[in-house]
This record gives C-alpha cells, structure tokens and sequence, in this order.
C-alpha cells in the first residue's frame, strides 16, 4: 500500500503544495515576504515603527533570513496596552472580520483580518486538515467556541474550504456532542483535549461504545496538552489524535500541525517564520534546543505582528520528517514559560505532574494543583479524584495507590510534594481550556 | 454463601459521613450494619444494605465513588471465644484476614462477624466445613429486621 515517488503529488491536496516545496526554494519566499512585512509594518504600524527608529533599524536592513534578530520582540501586552486598534496596519475598510480574546485579567486583545488574511487563513487550515488525513467527505464536528474566539470560526471556513462538511456544534452540551457523534456519523471532532477527555467520561456515563461512532481523527489544541495524554484518548476511543497549533495574536488555529508521523508538528513556514529565543537572554537557540517560540506573520496584512513572544516553550525539529513535507517541524509545546512555577527551588510544570499520573493510572484522572504559602514558603499540593478504577476497599489498597502516585510525581519532579486523594467531582471541570492550577500564594 | 458489601471512599472532611446516610435515607434505603475504617487522609465506609445495586448507583449520582465486594457473614454466640475460633479456622487454612467488623443482633445473644479474606471461597469452605453457621443476605436481612 506504499504509495509510489511520483503518485505522491496525486495524493496531496493541492492547496498542500507548500508543505513540499524545495528548502531553498521556501526560504527565499520567506526572505521575499518577511521584507515585504516589514516595510509594511514599518510604514503602517506606530508602535513598530517607533521601536525601529529608537534601535536605527530601517527595513531595507533585513537582507537575511538572520537579520530577522534586528528586528524588536512584540508582546501581549502591546497587544493590550494598543487596544483595540492601534497595530491594525489597514484602513478600517479593509478589515472584513474582528476576533477576540479574552486576557485573564483586564482588557481583552483584538485581532483583525483583511480579505485575503482570511484566505490564507483558510488555506493553513485546509494544509492542516490535510495532515490529519482529512478531506472531502469527511464529517467534522466543531466543538471549538463559535464568537469572539477565534478556534470555532477558523476550523469552520478551514473544513469548509477543505470541502469537508462541517457540523458547527461549537462547546457545550456533552449529551448532545454525542448523539450528534453518533447519530450523523461524525469521522472528525474539533476540541480541546480536556473537552474531549471530558466527553470521553461522558459517554462512559451514558454507556455509549465508541465503535458505535465512526469518528476516527480528534484535532485537539488551544492548551498544552502532553503525548501521554494522545495516547490515552487514542487507546480508549481508537481515534487518532492530533495536535494542532494556533494562537489568536498570530492568526488563530492553523499555525502547525501534528501529520500522521506524530513527531512533533509542522509549521507552515511560507506564513509565519519561526525563531526559539533563551526566555531569560532572548539569545538564540540551536535547533533542537528548548527556548521560547517567536513567531512573526509573514503574509497578514491587517494586524502583522513582529517576532510575538509566545511564551510557549519548544525546540525546532530540523531533521526532514518521514511524511515528506519539507516545511520544519517543532516538538509538541506541553509547558507555557508563564505556566512555570517554583517550589523550593525547583522550577515545575504542569504538565509533568499530568505525565506522572497518567504513567500510574493509565488514564489521566481529574486532578488540580494547589498552591499555597506557609510562612514565607512556597507549598503544593496535587490533588487526585479517587475513581473506581483506582479505589479498592482495603485502606492498605488506598494507600498502595496514593504512594504509587507520589513517587511518579517525585521521581519525574525530584522533590516530594503532597498528594491528596479526594473524592469525584471535587474538582471543577472545564469546558473550554483545563485550569490545572489554583493559585492560593498572596 | 458469599454477600455483597457496599465499599464507599470517603475524604476525610466533616458531614460527609452524613450527607452519605442523608442520600440512602431519603431514598428508603436501609443500612443494616456500617463500618468505618479511617486514616489521616482518608476513609473506607463499609455498608450492609438490602438494595446494593440501587444505593451504589445513586451514591455514584451522588458523586461518591462505591465499590461493592464479597464478604462472608457468620453467625456465633455472643460470648468469648466466638471470634477466636474462626481465626482458628482460617489461620489452619492458610487464610487471612483482610478486615472484619462485627454488629448483634436484635435477639441479643448472637453476634454477626462480617470477613473479608484474601481468598474468599476457600475460607468460605473451612468454615462450612468447621460446621460453623454462614448467614446468607435473606437470613442476614432477616436477622436485622428481628
Ligand atoms: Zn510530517
């Protein structure tokens, strides 16, 4: 069932040409737009402009993909402290849609869209549909958030383009996700893993199988999720679970995916150009070695947004990948560098407590990370919800599994932290992105 | 003769206990015997009652996480020596015990001893063999309601 060299091209969706082209061939045309970018960010963007002038940096000083360093970072916060309009580099006229989200705290940051921005969006989303293996006549359920986020609409018009049909079910209402899985024979869901991970348990609820569902792919981001984590939805529903990546500020879902490799996911590099920088230094980072993702929109015309610092902690994968797309690949981003904590000395992530877990239990349990500071120190506490799986009726039984748990989690941490065994349904559930950690520390 | 036992997980917060038994109250349900084992962190409840698969699945609704499993219930004299006779028995056997709990009966002068073995149906043998008198869930039921 090999596909032959030269049937390869019969079997790329052609919007996917770009994911193959000649190395040389895509950085030139990355060269190409990251100049044409910045003169049109520089001629069209105050606050980009301001920061050039400061450094003395002109656009017709970016002669290199390299010289891309010279260039100043953006931040959320410009994001917010511009709101709502001031890095739109377009006439009002020009913008066909808005989106926005919502910043934990205060003010929200909007995002805007020329036409054309919103055709290539289209086109990312359709490359990345396609490296899930999805194409025309697959049914996909949207479960993303339609409104002001930008998952629910972004994957909409993507399935659309890819001439999928879509189902724009958007969140909620487990019960129903369901049925309508069920019932309109569902091949494809949209979510957020931990919406999934919630689904999952529901149908266990309502005693449906999943060989009643002929879903077979779960495209699942907008929060770090981890590969133990793929495993586990993958072995209990039999789908195959990729992970997608996207962020509002650069243009929404569609800016990488994981291919049927799994090795990590594709960025589509002709769009947005990608550096990793030190989080500390901002001193560039080698390929294959941690450091923060930069990434820098390299065909939005309405709001470019230079070198976005985004937080998410990754490497870049150099080496070509098996599935023949030559565009480079990063590692699956589980850690946000502002997800970081410390606890005595040691720097923690959530996504390494989640990994312990799932290691011990097989099936990643509710859980919730507590912090609390107890005479000028720092302490945490992860809790676990108790499930039939894991309780037996013996207190030695309890225990065997309350010490299995906090040595997984101290051998991957290499401290001890306290682990608490709490009863079902103590910890609150989400429905859109999973809050792991509830921060009790002032 | 093997009866089934209500295993329920329990934080170690106050009132759970109570909203546990609110549940099974309001539902008709009867608990015919209870037993607590409890630690620092946590506690095991353990239930006799007549309708199990019904107040398991509506402890479960309740958000309570319950198990049911096998213990045996035997009847002995309410006297010395009642109990140490059965671990008599078991110890011969090869048997132990994982926990037990015990509660008397209206009548008074006999006394139930509920067991969980590690191997439940061997054990249930020596003690049908040692003569001794295993109640079933009727004559346990009976036995409660006097
Ligand atoms: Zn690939």
């Amino acid at each position: 069932m090999h596909a032959q060299w030269n049937d390869r091209e019969s079997l790329v969706h052609p919007t996917s040409a770009p994911d193959y082209m000649r190395e040389e061939q895509l950085r030139t045309l990355q060269l190409q737009r990251l100049r044409a970018i910045t003169k049109h960010t520089y001629d069209n963007q105050q606050l980009f402009r301001e920061r050039m002038d400061e450094r003395g940096v002109k656009p017709e000083d970016i002669q290199s993909l390299e010289d891309i360093r010279k260039l100043p970072f953006t931040r959320k916060t410009d994001l917010r402290d511009t709101y709502p309009y001031g890095l739109f580099a377009v006439p009002m006229n020009e913008v066909v849609r808005l989106h926005a989200s919502s910043g934990t705290t205060g003010k929200p940051i909007v995002v805007a869209y020329t036409k054309e921005d919103i055709e290539v969006w289209n086109e990312v989303m359709v490359r990345t549909f396609a490296c899930a293996g999805l194409h025309s006549g697959d049914i996909i359920q949207n479960a993303y958030g339609y409104g002001l986020f930008t998952g629910g609409l972004g994957a909409h018009y993507g399935a659309e383009a890819l001439g999928a049909t879509v189902i724009p079910i958007s969140g909620g209402n487990s019960e129903r996700q369901i049925m309508v899985m069920r019932d309109f024979g569902t091949t494809a869901i949209c979510a957020t893993p931990s919406y999934f991970l919630h689904l999952i348990e529901y149908a266990e609820k309502m005693g449906i199988d999943w060989d009643e569902i002929p879903l077979r792919v779960g495209v699942f981001g907008a929060e770090p999720w981890s590969d133990e984590m793929r495993e586990y939805i993958e072995g209990k529903t039999g789908i195959k679970a990729y992970d997608i990546y996207g962020l509002s500020e650069i243009i929404g879902p569609g800016v990488g995916m994981a291919c049927e490799k799994q090795q990590g996911l594709h960025i589509f590099e002709d769009h947005f150009m990608i550096e990793i920088v030190h989080p500390v230094t901002d001193q560039p980072m080698p390929d294959g070695e941690e450091g923060e993702l930069i990434i820098t929109t390299l065909s939005k015309k309405a709001m470019p947004v230079m070198r976005y610092r985004t937080h998410d902690i990754t490497s870049i994968i150099a080496e070509p990948c098996e599935c023949g797309r030559t565009i480079r690949r990063i590692n699956r981003i589980a850690r946000r560098s502002d997800d970081m904590f410390i606890i005595r000395g040691v720097n923690i992530f959530p996504s390494q407590i989640e990994a312990a877990l799932l290691r011990i239990e097989q099936t990643l349990p509710h859980y919730q990370i507590v912090l609390t500071r107890d005479g000028g120190m720092d302490q945490m506490e992860v809790q676990v919800e108790v499930t039939a799986k894991t309780f037996s009726d013996t207190v030695r039984g309890v225990e065997a599994v309350h010490r299995q748990l906090s040595d997984a989690i101290a051998h991957i941490l290499g401290i001890r932290v306290k682990l608490t065994l709490v009863e079902p349904n103590t910890i609150e559930r989400s429905m859109g992105k999973a809050k792991r950690v509830l921060d009790q520390r002032s | 003769m093997k009866l089934k036992q209500l295993s329920v997980f329990l934080e170690n917060k106050p009132g759970r206990l109570r909203e546990l038994c609110a549940v099974l109250a309001e539902n008709g349900i009867n608990i015919i015997t209870l037993s607590l084992a409890d630690t620092e962190q946590f506690g095991i409840l353990r239930l006799i009652v007549k309708k199990h698969d019904q107040a398991k699945e509506l402890l479960e609704k309740n958000g309570f996480v319950a198990k049911l499993t096998d213990v045996v219930a035997v009847e002995v004299m309410d006297e010395p020596g009642g109990l140490s006779s059965i671990l008599k028995i078991e110890e011969e056997s090869g048997i132990s015990v994982e926990y037990m709990y015990a509660f008397t009966i209206k009548s008074g002068e006999k006394a139930v001893l509920l067991f969980r073995f590690d191997d439940m149906d061997k054990a249930v043998d020596a003690l049908q063999k040692a003569g001794l008198n295993i109640l079933g869930s009727v004559e346990l039921y009976q036995r409660a309601e006097g």
